[in-house]
């Protein structure tokens, strides 16, 4: 037993920060990754379900663009899920972790809902929904600016209070269908279904068109707001260092709730634009997950709002798709997540490569002879 | 070390792909089977080459509920040799416009046929409804096609309060033979029964399921727990525990988990459940279950459908139709001549010599229920609209094919 003792044994591998990488490499890799997961997906579909992996992968862009329909709802589900991916740009860019935006959206979705309810009968439609527009994105600013407010004085856990006000708005939302339908199975259905009151209007026919402009607007108003505003500049930095904020005179406190209240703002108009716009109902699924789902789309597209135009694409799209799936080749759609699981691994776990460099030992040891 | 577990991995990846092989083999086999079964059918004479369906469901197969439809739509498309092209399911579509969008994209599609089977399905079917006149949209649990009054909306459900009561002979005779065996005596005869909502639906298949029990077993009581959720295992099994711990010596359920007979099955405890036969989790104490069988009314409608003829606005499956059924009887804990007596008591409901809302059977505050109103015509305020009590029953599922009756009768405490 008296070898002579290797110096310590040295993992395979090594992994490197990058400095930075070209645009194009980049995005090769990326592309890399989408037909890695295709493929992988393919062997999936093969095994499991014996189908042919082109067909299905037809059935998915079917299911976003077979008919005008389809590709309406498509464009609609992307609008949503990139307003609220709007919403919570801001505050993540700060390094205040909402993952309150669900709660938010169901709280401006409650807001519009009460104003149709109770005085959808009594006013001229514009005014209704100028008002229901008013009460939304004040429900949203409160539930944003709850946290923030505490957050700000006592710097409490913002991810935690945001979670748990989602609990709150999800029980108000209950507590509300109870009172209003007191019978029944505790579901709403479309309100004013006769009257059409505090329902957006269609725009050349098409019921989700003002949804889809009013997104497209503030996707381009985010985009300068967080780009060229001082606001923007200075919610940055606060971001990447509190400190290094108030040195240089930013009211840290003043950014944090400033932010929340646009924050919230942006999610209480989203449950405007899920009530008003599109369901003409209330449930406690009204933002559907999405304001979870609205956290990936914002980090894939690293904060910026018109890449965020992709990356909610690509979501909506695989979600469709996976519906589509499951209904043509019979499938469970525990099959159709799978897919998309796979899709979404892929891509996310190709940014750890477009990041970092992976370098065997060996391979290291000889530039270092060198 | 390395390498070896590389090895390793790789042989059990390989070891996975073939096993995976193999067993697409087998359903491949089975597909071959039910091609042979689906040429043995095919001389019905109805020409169902033109029908294509759809089928919406709130959930997918693992809700008990949503399967029931799933299942019962594959039995008739094999049954009536469709296609897979010709049968479209939509699995968890939400109670949103989401809905509306499904039974748009079927209609698109070229489905001449869109059912749904959630609740809060039904104000977007009627959207659709309205929108898609040459499809017909039938849609489950649903309260207001008799009042819309289009051509192509429908309602359905069954009269399973029809077999809760038998059901509920089933425990009843369980009880007695309980009391008879000195297990219990005569007054500690307590029923529990874990309910979803507090709704009409859940009202009336609990108090038929009392009913039942009571027929046969007089001292019977029961307390009703609500766990307000259609579906939550954990909230089931603590409510079926709570109500076991109360004193009660019998289980029955309305809400569509597992939670419930599980609970039962460990402590001993009888047990009646719903939709499924809950033998295989509770060989000890599952009694028997009452369920509904939608494939009838798939077919009628399909067959109207084909045949050009009209369909019910509101349609009541029953024991003759075929859509109330009540699952296996458990002969390890069904008391001595069970079957006999369900046998009996099912020909006197088919013959309609006995009503399950017999007004002389129960009381409410100590009197008897001469009249009346329930909330029929849904409206906004839920006003109660049509006179149901005459002829000395409670005429349940008559007017509407959804349950109405939502009165709490002497012997059953809601807790």
């Amino acid at each position: 037993m008296s070898k002579p003792v290797k110096a310590a044994k040295e993992p395979l591998f090594h992994i490197a920060k990058r400095n930075s990488m070209i645009w194009w490499k980049a995005w090769l890799i990326r592309g890399i990754a989408i037909v890695a997961a295709l493929i992988v997906c393919a062997l999936i579909i093969v095994l499991l379900t014996k189908q042919n992996p082109i067909e299905v992968y037809g059935a998915m862009i079917k299911g976003s663009f077979g008919s005008e329909r389809k590709m309406w709802t498509l464009f609609q589900n992307i609008a949503m899920l990139l307003c609220i991916s709007l919403a919570v740009t801001p505050a993540f860019k700060m390094k205040f972790w909402n993952l309150g935006a669900e709660g938010q959206v169901l709280i401006g979705g409650l807001c519009s809902m009460v104003c149709m309810f109770n005085i959808g009968d009594r006013l001229p439609n514009a005014l209704l929904i100028l008002i229901m527009l008013v009460a939304s994105i004040l429900g949203g600013i409160i539930w944003g600016i709850i946290p923030a407010v505490f957050k700000a004085k006592w710097n409490t856990n913002e991810s935690l209070f945001t979670l748990m006000m989602n609990y709150i708005a999800i029980q108000l939302v209950s507590f509300a269908i109870m009172v209003w339908v007191p019978s029944g199975s505790s579901v709403m259905g479309l309100v004013n279904a006769s009257t059409n009151a505090g329902w957006l209007p269609d725009l050349f026919g098409q019921k989700y068109l003002i949804n889809i402009l009013i997104v497209a607007f503030l996707t381009v108003a985010m985009y300068i707001y967080l780009r060229s505003s001082k606001h923007g500049y200075e919610l940055a930095v606060v971001g990447e260092s509190e400190n290094t904020a108030r040195y240089i005179g930013i009211d840290v406190k003043k950014v944090i709730i400033r932010t929340m209240i646009l924050s919230g703002a942006i999610c209480g108009l989203a449950g405007f634009l899920l009530v008003s716009g599109t369901n003409h109902t209330i449930s406690k699924d009204l933002a559907g997950g999405n304001g979870f789902t609205a956290i990936m789309v914002s980090w894939l597209a690293k904060f910026n709002p018109i890449l965020m135009i992709i990356t909610s694409f690509l979501i909506a799209f695989l979600q469709r798709g996976a519906g589509e799936i499951a209904t043509s080749f019979n499938l469970n759609t525990s099959v159709a997540d799978i897919l998309t699981g796979v899709i979404i691994f892929f891509i996310i776990g190709c940014e750890f490569f477009i990041n970092y460099q992976v370098k065997s030992t060996r391979s290291m040891n000889k530039e270092e002879k060198k | 070390m390395k390498k070896i577990l590389a090895i390793l991995m790789v042989l059990a990846l390989v070891f996975c792909t073939f096993a995976a092989c193999s067993k697409k083999e087998d359903t491949s086999a089975d597909q071959a089977a039910t091609d042979q079964a689906k040429t043995d059918t095919e001389s019905s004479g109805t020409d169902y080459s033109k029908i294509k369906i759809g089928l919406i469901c709130l959930h997918d197969e693992n809700s008990t509920y949503d399967n029931n439809f799933i299942q019962a739509m594959k039995e008739v498309q094999k049954e009536l040799n469709l296609s897979d092209e010709q049968v479209l399911i939509k699995m968890n579509i939400p109670e949103s416009d989401a809905c509306y969008t499904a039974a748009a994209e079927l209609a698109d599609a070229g489905c001449n046929i869109v059912f749904a089977d959630s609740f809060g399905h039904e104000s977007y079917m009627l959207q659709a409804a309205k929108e898609f006149k040459d499809v017909q949209f039938c849609h489950a649990t649903g309260t207001t096609a008799h009042t819309e009054k289009l051509d192509n909306f429908h309602n359905a459900f069954a009269a399973i309060y029809e077999g809760r009561y038998l059901a509920g002979v089933a425990a009843g005779m369980k009880l007695n033979e309980m009391i008879k065996d000195g297990k219990i005596t005569a007054d500690k005869a307590k029923i529990g029964y874990v309910g979803a909502f507090p709704y009409a639906e859940v009202k009336s298949g609990y108090t038929s399921f009392f009913l039942g029990a009571r027929s046969v077993c007089e001292s019977a009581t029961m307390d009703v727990v609500y766990t307000n959720s259609w579906f939550d295992i954990a909230l089931e099994r603590e409510a079926a525990l709570n109500l076991i711990n109360s004193g009660c010596v019998l289980i029955s359920q309305h809400a569509d988990s597992e939670g419930a007979p599980k609970a039962c099955e460990e402590k001993g405890v009888p047990d009646v459940s719903y939709n499924i036969s809950t033998i295989p989790m509770g060989p000890n104490t599952a009694l028997i279950s009452s369920k509904i069988d939608w494939a009838p009314y798939y077919k009628l409608v399909i067959d109207a459908v084909a045949k050009g003829t009209s369909i019910d606005t509101d349609y009541v499956g029953t024991f003759a139709t075929g859509s109330v059924k009540l699952t296996e009887l458990n002969d390890k804990v069904a008391a001595e001549g069970t079957q006999a007596k369900l046998d009996e008591v099912e020909a006197q409901l088919k013959a309609g010599t006995l009503h399950v809302f017999d007004t002389a059977k129960f009381t409410v505050g100590g009197k008897t229920l001469d009249n009346y109103k329930a909330d029929v015509d849904s409206d906004d305020k839920f006003t109660p609209d049509t006179e149901v009590v005459k002829d000395g029953y409670f005429h349940e599922s008559e007017f509407r094919s959804a349950p109405y009756f939502d009165v709490i009768i002497d012997g059953i405490t809601e807790k």
